[in-house]
């Protein structure tokens, strides 16, 4: 089942950077690569929930700002040695509008 | 299509080149590998322990046969894939059974040949070299069967091997030509000591023979010496020397004097061709070791991939005997000469000798014996040529005893597995061990990644340094000047250096000139790109606020639940009734949970919501605070205590003259925190002495004291010099400051800069020469002009970046 919410507009995420939607359980990272790829996953980091809101973001990939574990944003997975996963939501920009499913 | 790229030799070298390839090209080559061993690339170094029994060929495999297939590359290996001709013209290789393999480039990586000396009887059986897996084998089937072996060469790799046997229980005779064992890594002294320690193993030696003849009908069954006196044995071992393997190289027509030519980017005459290992030569040397093999690899591959920068300039190596229960190392130039002075420490009943050769107040030459843990900061003081002045007192006793101490003094060999190496995520010693050996890590990075160890605050970076070389025991992975990260084969001096010379003035324009091997770099080089721009050109580089830390692109410092804190700014510690009542109503408007006094003489609010941060930036500034930049990487305090306003003893207004350095350098970024403290007299109750500039009052004026440090690893202040009047105290500060922020690397701090490039070199600078201090200290002032203004006002009223603290979107 899809659940597709219009969340905004590509250009009140800067790039390389992070915006966040807030839901009533937890909260989702919206993210814009310097691509302009839109990816979105739960904010919370498979290490100890950091915000990967505020990592940085490089490649398709942000680091958290707590200890650093790299997440993938297409996967959501930890990447290099460090294990764990987060939630990622499909998310796609159209006509500059960027929508994500809550599924 | 792609172009064909073909390697001969699959060894150490040209694998690795390979492998450096496929991390920045990973696509533009056909490649094929020929080798002649029929395995998979393996570690060559290790053969001895594997000799000795303490390693598997399993354990030692590099790239394992699946591995090629993995990474689509095309390996003919094993019997009848050895290459008898390069031909140069159509560009084909033919191998002894007749495979052609065509090439757009090709690379010649065949090591090196052991050298067998010619004497009558060489060709026998039972009489082999150390070099490849096949002589292992050999050597372990001789000692199922026999119980003498004789190794010919006290080097080195005889002496590897000679334990190597007699761990078998085999009755081992070492001969050698000359009187020292190894003594090309070796002075008689710890020559000496060496062969002493051997013997007590239960090693024989014969010094100064000269093998006339291998005797023996058929087999080998003993040697006879130019003196007529002779031995028995069942086993010969050549290990006197190695040529390189370079045959096939000139029957092609490439030019070859001792080794294969090449020039500083690894090309041979021919253009088409590279050549990496121990089978060239270049600037007239040959290498036998793999750290200049491996840095030979990186440029080559940087080459390969057409990205045309880096040379190679060749390298000074160093070298250390794989015997357990033996340390020692040795580099350079250990021998000296009549411009050479030494330093030598000896206590032969401890088994203890350091020699350390010196020219010009450089270190040029090492060995050590018995206790090699300083190995590698020698190694690397040797490397980097830094002028030794300050430390000459110290230099022999070794880094562990200088300032920086930290965790100094341990020695990894004694430590058990136990010991807890990284405090800051609990890795012990043994943890880091069982992942380079599982894993097979070779570098800090790697241990880093894998096991956390040092991945943090970084102060057991040298212990872990020290782990990873006595596992792997060998040094080679210790690159002269470290690449900021894994995004550029730089280093930071060189980038800041770019920065300066050809103007750039922006993250990307850095990534393009200097040819960035990712797209957008990674958080570590944007960072520091990111700090260096500005640094070099205040006025005309743009920040770039997703290239910073969460902290500073918040102004306010991130917690472990993902609030926030507040500290404002206190000016020398002082505050007032008004300021104090500000705090507390905003303390109590939005529910602040804990007020602390800090460490740095104010108050911090913590644990507070990311959106209503510019909202109580909004009411302090109204009180007329501003930012503290407790976050960031940034002047921070000016700890001040009373002085002589109050105080029987102080000398001067301390407080006061904290507060105007406070106000000379607040809002200023730097490459690290940067921390001030004014003290009115030596009894220094503001703690002057562990400051990154601290100021002690004196009747007569006033003390600077430069590169102390709390925190981490505690560090006391070196002393710059002694000024009269106030006004000096604030021009040495500017111009410190300045020279600090252009020349440390970033995440740097005081301390460590201090002790990388010398107090002298500071003094020379900041001190003697005043036409420098005045050129830094407005260098300081201008960008302090750009730079000095409140942060928290520019968000919280002047509009400045409002998506950082709202939501995108709430949903209900
Ligand atoms: C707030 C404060 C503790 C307190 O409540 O008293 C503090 C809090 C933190 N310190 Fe500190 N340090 C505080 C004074 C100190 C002091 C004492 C001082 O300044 O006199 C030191 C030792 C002195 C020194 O720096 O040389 C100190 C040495 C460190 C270090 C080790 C630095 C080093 O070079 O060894 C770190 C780690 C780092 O910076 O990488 C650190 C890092 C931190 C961080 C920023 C950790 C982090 O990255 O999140 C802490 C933020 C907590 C938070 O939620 O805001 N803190 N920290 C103090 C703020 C002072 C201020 O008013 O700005
Ligand atoms: C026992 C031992 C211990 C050592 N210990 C250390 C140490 O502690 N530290 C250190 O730094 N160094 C050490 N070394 C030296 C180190 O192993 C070498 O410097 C390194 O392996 C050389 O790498 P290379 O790629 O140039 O040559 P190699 O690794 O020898 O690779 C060359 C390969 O090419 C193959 N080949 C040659 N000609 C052809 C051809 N025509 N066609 C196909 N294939 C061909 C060879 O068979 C070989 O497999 C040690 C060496 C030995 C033998
Ligand atoms: S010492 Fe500093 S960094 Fe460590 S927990 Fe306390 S505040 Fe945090
Ligand atoms: S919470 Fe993300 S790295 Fe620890």
């Amino acid at each position: 089942m899809s659940n597709w919410l219009e969340i905004g507009q590509l250009k009140e995420i800067p790039q390389q950077g992070s915006r966040v939607v807030k839901t009533a359980d937890y909260n989702i990272a919206v993210f814009r690569t310097v691509n302009d790829e839109v990816f979105a996953v739960k904010d919370a980091c498979p290490h100890k929930q950091g915000q990967l809101s505020q990592g940085i973001v490089h490649g398709k990939k942000v680091t958290c700002p707590l200890h650093n574990w790299t997440i993938s944003l297409e996967s959501g997975e930890a990447l290099g040695p460090d294990e764990g996963c987060t939630n990622v939501f499909m998310a796609k920009v159209e006509d500059g509008l960027i929508s994500i499913d809550l599924g | 299509m792609k172009e064909k790229l073909v390697m001969i030799g699959n060894g150490m070298a040209g694998m690795r080149t390979i492998e450096e390839l496929l991390k920045i090209a990973p696509d533009m080559y056909d490649i094929t590998v020929f080798g002649d061993e029929p395995y998979g690339n393996y570690n060559r170094i290790l053969l001895s322990p594997v000799l000795a029994g303490d390693k598997t060929i399993d354990e030692i495999m590099l790239n394992t046969m699946p591995w090629y297939e993995e990474n689509n590359i095309k390996l003919h290996a094993g019997d009848g894939k050895r290459i008898n001709e390069i031909n140069r013209i159509a560009r084909t290789v033919t191998s002894e059974d007749g495979t052609v393999e065509e090439y757009d480039r090709l690379l010649i990586a065949t090591g090196s040949k052991p050298f067998i000396i010619p004497v009558p009887g060489h060709d026998k059986e039972g009489v082999i070299a150390f070099r490849d897996i096949k002589d292992v084998d050999t050597m372990l089937d001789a000692t199922k069967n026999y119980k003498h072996a004789t190794i010919i060469g006290g080097g080195l790799l005889g002496l590897e091997a000679a334990n190597g046997m007699m761990q078998h229980g085999m009755k081992v005779t070492v001969v050698h030509l000359v009187d020292t064992l190894m003594e090309r890594q070796m002075d008689s002294v710890s020559g000496k000591m060496l062969k002493k320690s051997l013997e007590e193993k239960g090693m024989d030696f014969r010094m100064e023979a000269q093998t006339a003849e291998i005797t023996g009908n058929g087999r080998v069954d003993g040697i006879k010496f130019a003196d007529g006196s002779s031995i028995e044995t069942d086993l010969v071992v050549m290990a006197v020397g190695i040529r390189p393997n370079m045959e096939l190289a000139e029957k092609a027509g490439l030019h070859c004097e001792r080794g294969i030519v090449v020039n500083d980017t690894m090309q041979t005459y021919d253009p088409k061709i590279y050549s990496v290992g121990e089978c060239v030569q270049h600037r007239g040397d040959t290498y036998g070791l793999v750290a200049p093999l491996f840095e030979m690899a990186k440029v080559c591959a940087n080459h390969l991939a057409q990205m045309g920068i880096g040379l190679y300039e060749g390298s000074v190596t160093s070298t250390k005997l794989k015997v357990t229960g033996i340390d020692l190392f040795s580099a350079g130039d250990f021998i000296g000469d009549e411009d050479t002075e030494e330093m030598v420490m000896q206590d032969a009943n401890s088994g203890l000798y350091k020699k350390l050769v010196l020219k010009n107040n450089k270190l040029v030459g090492a060995v050590l014996y018995g206790d090699t843990k300083e190995g590698a900061w020698y190694f690397q003081l040797m490397r980097s040529g830094q002028d030794i002045s300050d430390l000459r007192d110290k230099l022999l006793f070794g880094e562990s005893h200088l300032g920086d101490s930290g965790h100094g003094g341990d020695h990894i060999l004694n430590m058990s597995d136990d010991t807890e190496v990284c405090g800051c995520n609990g890795v012990c010693k043994g943890d880091i061990v069982q992942a380079i050996t599982s894993e097979g890590l070779f570098t800090l990075d790697e241990v880093r990644a894998h096991t956390k160890a040092s991945a943090s605050c970084g102060s057991c970076t040298g212990l872990v340094e020290q782990i990873l070389e006595s596992t792997l025991g060998s040094d080679y992975e210790t690159p002269e000047a470290k690449p900021i990260c894994k995004c550029t084969d730089h280093s930071h001096e060189e980038v800041r250096e770019a920065i300066r010379t050809r103007k750039l003035t922006s993250i990307k324009d850095v990534r393009r000139s200097m040819n960035w091997k990712t797209e957008d770099g990674c958080p570590a080089c944007r960072m520091s790109l990111n700090y260096y721009v500005q640094s070099a050109w205040h006025n005309e580089a743009q920040d770039d606020p997703q290239s910073r830390f969460i902290n500073e692109r918040a102004h306010a410092n991130i917690q472990k639940d993902g609030k926030y804190s507040v500290i404002p700014r206190m000016w020398g510690g002082m505050t007032t009734p008004d300021e104090l009542r500000a705090i507390a109503n905003v303390a109590e408007k939005y529910e602040i949970k804990d007020v602390h006094l800090t460490g740095g003489q104010r108050i911090g609010l913590y644990g507070v919501e990311k959106e209503v941060l510019p909202e109580i930036w909004k009411d302090l500034n109204d009180a007329g605070m501003v930012s503290g930049h407790a976050y960031g990487k940034a002047m921070r305090t000016v700890k001040t205590c009373v002085g002589k306003q109050w105080c029987r003893f102080g000398t001067q207004d301390s407080t006061a003259l904290g507060i105007k350095l406070e106000e000379l350098t607040w809002a200023s970024w730097m490459p690290h925190k940067f921390k001030l403290a004014v003290s009115g007299c030596p009894r220094n109750c503001a703690e002057a002495t562990i400051k990154d500039f601290g100021v002690v009052c004196v009747d007569s004026g006033y003390e600077l004291h430069i590169g102390g440090n709390g925190g981490i690893k505690v560090r006391a202040t070196d002393l710059l010099c002694n000024v009269k009047t106030e006004e000096e105290v604030m021009e040495y500060c500017g111009a410190f400051i300045q020279y600090y922020r252009e020349d440390a690397h970033y995440l740097e701090r005081t301390a460590p800069w201090v002790e990388r490039i010398g107090l002298s070199k500071i003094i020379a600078t900041v001190v003697d020469d005043e036409v420098k201090r005045k050129h830094y200290n407005e260098r300081f002032l201008e960008a302090q002009e750009i730079s000095q203004v409140d942060p928290w006002k520019a968000r919280a009223t002047g509009g400045v970046a409002p998506h950082e603290f709202a939501s995108i979107k709430v949903v209900s």
